[in-house]
């Protein structure tokens, strides 16, 4: 056993090792902008640009409207799934794994060649309709994990018995979802909401096929013609998505534990 | 499709009370999932079909081979192929390494905070993709980065003069590395977890070394999760574009950087050509993912 733990310390401290140093590297290498001494002019240049402030922004916009629309799609299908047709849960469970298969630059290239200005539904006409369609890329991107979030939420309810009651006090069913369902799973949508923030806030392939002034492209812009600022934006990338799996962590917490009654 | 159309009825032949009830109640069945159906087929099934349709059709819509015979041309074999190896190693290297890291954490008798502490990392890192990635290890090994500057300094080695570019595909390789170790730590500790203490006392009552343990009752058991999360990796490397165009541009001629200059421009001056890649790539992908699920009903026999 004192052989395994002293193997169990070294495995640790490479690994340790190769994750921490590129991470130095970066911080170190950030910092370096000014002459000879170490500042924090790169973020200040970085933070002060306004293609920065007008890209993070609208990525951020991005992200909220990729989340409210796989929110209307994943939890009345899975709660629905649930409560009435479990028969469909493998067919379900497929499409959600499509986009795992299905790389996003060959699900964007199909946008592009389905929906161009002369197709029957032409959502690259229009500035306002790339947008959507960006969004709606996004969130086949975050189906797979916002499905399984809401998913795993509802199997620590009863879903049956709550409907139920909720039917006998009078309830309709825009009541049942978005009084009584959509409370209990909150934890769980909103883990599969940063989940996906933290995905969408800095994707490229789609956002650069569609020709969107998203984060994604400038980060690769920036990356292509400066020197100390892409260090800075990638310090700036790892503390949101560290940000974003916190939240996680500290929402899950709050979750309820164990299913009452698994089906 | 033609699958979901018969659950479909067989669906409403069972649920629905016979007479004039179908009329009034099939609809409703049906409202909660419309959503999800018309969504995933309009941006998901329709927009692949497309293509995999299109990667069969000439310029005037005849069926054809030709598109998918192109593929043959050897820029497009090199570019699949470099993209197979990187794809193979950083998913190997991305496994063993993360095996022995969650081994480490869960059975190593390291302090309780470690396995927490690298659980989170893990989280953080792997999905901490794309083109920040590729910031980061220009900062740590490119020509000026510090691991570069380090090495030379401090030991004279001067790792560019050995050959060695963060542009090429070691670079690269180990770059991707960065995002799935972390994925394979996340994946695979569960079943780690799922190995019952019990087994362990069995196998020591029965006389097994520890040798023997590993070998006969450890290695069998995880093998499918391993096996499967390989193949998960592979495909997630794969599909991975962000990183190597922030760090190579077009330097390295991977698929998907191949794909991305052909929507952007045509650059094979053949519109179905790209719709052929496309193919290509979802083949290569979907037959991964079928290994995949195929090891993972395999191993979830053990980890109830």
């Amino acid at each position: 056993m004192k052989a395994g733990r002293f193997w169990a310390w070294v495995v640790f401290a490479l690994g340790a090792a190769y994750f921490f140093i590129p991470l130095i590297a970066t911080v170190e290498f950030s910092m370096r902008m000014r002459r000879g001494v170490y500042s924090f002019d790169a973020y200040k240049v970085v933070l002060g640009d306004a293609r920065f402030q007008a890209t993070f922004g609208y990525s951020v916009l991005a992200a909220v409207f990729t989340i409210i629309l796989g929110v209307l799609i994943v939890v009345p299908a899975a709660y629905w799934i649930r409560l009435r047709l479990p028969q469909l849960r493998p067919v379900v469970e497929f499409i959600t794994l499509l986009p795992l298969v299905i790389p996003a630059i060959v699900i964007v290239f199909g946008y592009i060649r389905m929906y161009g200005s002369n197709s029957p539904l032409p959502f690259l006409a229009t500035d306002t309709g790339t947008n959507a369609l960006l969004v709606i890329g996004y969130a086949t991107l975050a189906l797979p994990y916002m499905y399984r979030a809401v998913d795993t939420g509802l199997r620590t309810i009863d879903v049956r018995t709550l409907t139920e009651a909720a039917q006998i006090l009078g309830a309709g069913w825009g009541t049942i979802i978005t009084r009584v369902i959509l409370p209990n799973v909150l934890i769980a949508v909103l883990s599969g909401a940063f989940l996906t923030f933290a995905i969408v806030i800095g994707e490229f392939t789609m956002a650069s096929l569609l020709n969107r002034p998203a984060f994604g492209p400038y980060l690769q812009n920036i990356g292509a013609n400066r020197a100390y600022e892409p260090a800075a934006l990638a310090i700036i990338a790892f503390a949101i998505t560290w940000g974003c799996m916190s939240l996680i962590q500290i929402l899950s917490r709050f979750a309820p534990k164990s299913a009452n009654r698994p089906n | 499709m033609t699958d979901l159309s018969l659950s479909n009825q067989a669906i409403a032949g069972k649920t629905v009370p016979p007479g004039e009830a179908r009329a009034l109640r099939l609809p409703t069945q049906w409202l909660g999932v419309a959503p999800f159906f018309i969504f995933a087929i309009m941006f998901l099934i329709l927009p692949t079909l497309y293509l995999m349709l299109g990667a069969f059709q000439n310029d005037a819509g005849e069926f054809t081979f030709e598109n998918i015979a192109a593929l043959a041309q050897p820029s497009i074999v090199a570019a699949y192929w470099i993209s197979i190896k990187v794809s193979l190693a950083s998913s190997l290297i991305g496994a063993f390494a993360g095996l022995a890291i969650a081994i480490a954490i869960v059975r190593g008798g390291l302090p309780d905070w470690i396995r927490s502490a690298t659980l989170t990392f893990s989280g953080v890192a792997s999905n901490f993709a794309g083109v920040p990635l590729a910031f980061a290890f220009l900062a740590t090994l490119g020509r000026l980065g510090l691991a570069t500057v380090l090495l030379n300094t401090l030991f004279g080695l001067n790792i560019y003069a050995h050959g060695f570019n963060i542009l090429s595909f070691w670079g690269l390789t180990l770059t991707y590395v960065y995002f799935q170790i972390p994925l394979m730590v996340v994946i695979i500790v569960p079943a780690i977890d799922g190995l019952k203490k019990e087994w362990g006392e069995a196998a020591a009552t029965l006389g097994a070394t520890m040798a023997q343990y590993w070998r006969m009752v450890v290695i069998p058991v995880i093998w499918p999760s391993f096996l499967g999360t390989v193949i998960l990796l592979f495909a997630n490397a794969f599909g991975a574009i962000a990183t190597a165009y922030a760090l190579t541009g077009s330097s390295l001629n991977i698929v998907p950087i191949l794909l991305y200059a052909q929507i952007r421009g045509d650059v094979l001056h053949n519109a179905h050509l790209g719709y052929a890649i496309a193919f290509g790539m979802i083949v290569i992908t979907g037959l991964a993912n079928v290994f995949y699920i195929w090891f993972r009903t395999r191993s979830e026999r053990w980890l109830k």
